[in-house]
């Protein structure tokens, strides 16, 4: 662990025991978040992002769930087995969470100024008269217009993106180190994604906070993002930076990925898809997760998973196209 | 494109309002103006795509089209045939070459009947009476829309959500309709299905021959899958023109907006135009242009009139007091 690393998820895995059987959403994931930066989870539903980011503060419930392996180091404590009290003292003031759907996350029954001021107290001694004001400033921040106004707001009062940007002041309000923002803008339109947007970026510019972004939508993580770890089957598949995985990508699923996508700003005639579907969690293929879908599958795919190496500089594939074992290299 | 075929469905004039019933003793506290005075027409064979933000109505403009929400006022005329005076009893045939496919697979599918069945279920409602000629028509349609004969005994849960939908796209071909309305038909998929569904409804239109109008929040999907591109905002279309034409050369300050917003894999060669607000209630729209209050190149005479929906250029119409 280098100096300015300031969280590293080492081969976590988070199982889900069901009646139909164990469900393996998160299934040894590696990465490592530095200080200042902003890391994009990308991957499709179901792949295991959402319960990456939740297993970090271990928000999931459990039973059924429960980490099985692995560590979540910040601060040389490992959060994945430290105690639950420990745990309350860092999720929301060194580590916050913004969710996606701000409908569900936010309490109908409190306006908005009292649930960031609850937090706000939950944390440390302020005075009432202090919360109120950091609370005012922090949806400014979020160019709310009329802060004073919005405080005594309920949920159901505002639209749904004034709503999600509330949710991002009060993620804000103990200036935490790390913000995970879990989908933050799938449950607005294109138009209020665009202001969210612009509001995280001012906040990666403004604040000395390390950003973990989670989306299905590659599209996003040129804006935001200065490294992308793209998320298969509940592995981390591939983890380069930003520019460089978007101009040449090695995994053949991050390949896929990125070519059936449409893009606005050139005209196809018809899209490439990836053929088959995103793998069950509870039957995962043998091998590689994506062999079954994959175009350049190897003998090898089928019988023995990949390890994420890294191929150049901060570049990791976890294919055998790249391994000694498969060997393109 | 197509302009000069034969029109497969005009739209003129169309209205629903929703009214809101309100208040201890209920009375009529107002009118939600989901679709407000809406004119397209639709050419045999070609994709218009609709394209709005939620609430704008786009929803609503596809479920009166087909009656299945009674319009308030206008006309729409489905091959020469009024649907708005069509009794009940006659819409019966008209669906059959009218159909909707819907956005979210899984509640528009019987999770207690086999998928065969419900396919099988158009046939039967539109008269097919032959059991076996059924069979047949049932593993036809399952095999167009890519799906194994074999699976018609399942049931929707044990499919996929790609799957549901092609199975949702398979009941709406039933009866060979010569328009679907696809109602965000690949909105709740994954990218990597969302590319495989919509190459094969490009593969039935251009086999079949069939239009659809296509509804979508997402511009870029719109682009790959239209001829003609129309923008909804609060319950008006705002801008209609071919797809060259709409993205090359974008009139609406709100589609400007649109395409701003819109990320892309390549770096943005513009600056980004960031609308203020959100959309406001369709309860209460805005006097005089409904976009004034978030429009960046907002003047004097827009809160006072509004703006008529005109052509500015060939096939290009736009309603908006810049181009006036």
């Amino acid at each position: 662990m280098t100096a300015d690393t300031v969280l590293e998820v080492k081969n976590l895995k988070t199982w889900f025991y069901t009646r139909r059987g164990i469900v393996k959403a998160v299934n040894g994931v590696d990465f490592t978040l530095k200080r200042g930066e902003c890391l994009c989870l990308v991957g499709e539903s179901g792949c295991g992002k959402t319960v990456t980011a939740l297993s970090i503060l271990r928000l999931f419930d459990s039973p059924p769930g429960r980490i099985v392996e692995g560590e979540v180091i910040y601060e040389g404590m490992d959060l994945a087995s430290c105690t639950i009290q420990r745990l309350r003292q860092i999720r929301g003031k060194d580590i916050a969470m913004v969710f996606q759907n701000a409908q569900s996350a936010l309490n109908p029954v409190f306006t908005i100024g009292d649930q960031i001021v609850e937090q706000i107290n939950a944390h440390g001694q302020v005075s009432g008269a202090d919360a109120i004001a950091k609370a005012c400033r922090l949806l400014e921040e979020m160019k709310i217009s009329q802060p004073e106004r919005a405080l005594k707001m309920y949920p159901h009062q505002m639209s749904g993106g004034m709503k999600q940007r509330a949710m991002i002041a009060m993620s804000l309000s103990c200036d935490p180190c790390i913000l995970i923002a879990d989908e933050p803008t799938t449950a607005v339109d294109v138009t209020i994604r665009a202001q969210i947007m612009h509001i995280l970026q001012e906040l990666k510019a403004n604040r000395d906070m390390s950003i973990i972004f989670i989306t299905h939508d590659l599209s996003l993580v040129r804006e935001i993002g200065d490294r992308a770890a793209v998320v298969y089957g509940g592995k981390v598949v591939e983890v380069d930076t930003v520019e460089h995985i978007l101009e040449s990508p090695a995994h053949p699923y991050t390949i896929g990925l990125m070519r059936c996508l449409p893009d606005i700003s050139t005209d196809s005639k018809r899209l490439p898809s990836i053929p088959g579907n995103t793998p069950n969690p509870i039957d995962m293929p043998a091998g590689c997760s994506f062999h079954p879908r994959c175009q350049e599958v190897m003998e090898i795919c089928r019988s023995k998973d990949p390890m994420l190496m890294n191929i150049a500089g901060v570049h990791a594939v976890a294919c055998h196209l790249f391994s000694d074992a498969g060997g393109k290299n | 494109m197509n302009m000069s075929g034969a029109q497969i469905l005009q739209v003129r004039g169309l209205k629903k309002y929703f009214r809101v019933i309100s208040g201890l003793i209920p009375r009529l506290s107002g009118e939600i103006k989901a679709v407000d005075g809406v004119s397209l027409a639709i050419g045999e064979g070609e994709v218009l795509g609709l394209v709005g933000e939620s609430g704008c109505g786009k929803s609503t403009l596809g479920k009166t089209i087909m009656r299945l929400e009674e319009p308030t006022s206008g006309e729409i005329i489905f091959n020469g045939v009024d649907v708005v005076k069509l009794k009940k009893k006659d819409l019966q045939a008209l669906r059959g070459k009218l159909q909707i496919v819907f956005q979210d697979p899984d509640s528009s599918l019987d999770p207690r009947m086999t998928v065969g069945g419900s396919i099988e279920e158009a046939l039967i409602v539109h008269g097919v009476k032959d059991p076996a000629e059924r069979n047949d028509r049932v593993a036809g349609l399952m095999e167009k829309v890519g799906l194994e004969a074999g699976f018609v005994d399942r049931y929707p849960h044990e499919f996929s959500g790609g799957q549901k939908q092609r199975i949702g796209i398979a009941r709406a071909l039933a009866m060979d309709p010569q328009l679907i309305i696809a109602d965000e038909p690949v909105s709740a998929l994954d990218v990597s299905v969302q590319a495989q569904i919509l190459n094969l409804m490009m593969d039935i239109k251009d086999r079949d021959g069939l239009a659809y109008m296509f509804v979508s929040h997402d511009l870029s999907v719109v682009k790959y899958i239209s001829d003609r591109v129309a923008v909804m905002y609060l319950g008006k279309i705002v801008e209609l023109a071919d797809k060259r034409e709409f993205f090359q050369n974008p009139m609406h300050p709100y589609t400007e907006a649109l395409l701003s917003a819109i990320a892309s894999l390549r770096p943005a060669s513009k600056e980004r135009i960031l609308l203020k607000g959100d959309v406001p209630s369709p309860l209460n729209p805005p006097a005089g242009c409904r976009f004034h209050t978030r429009c960046h190149r907002v003047m004097a005479i827009c809160p006072q009139s509004e703006p008529e929906f005109r052509e500015v250029a060939p096939g290009h119409n736009v309603a908006c007091h810049l181009y006036a």
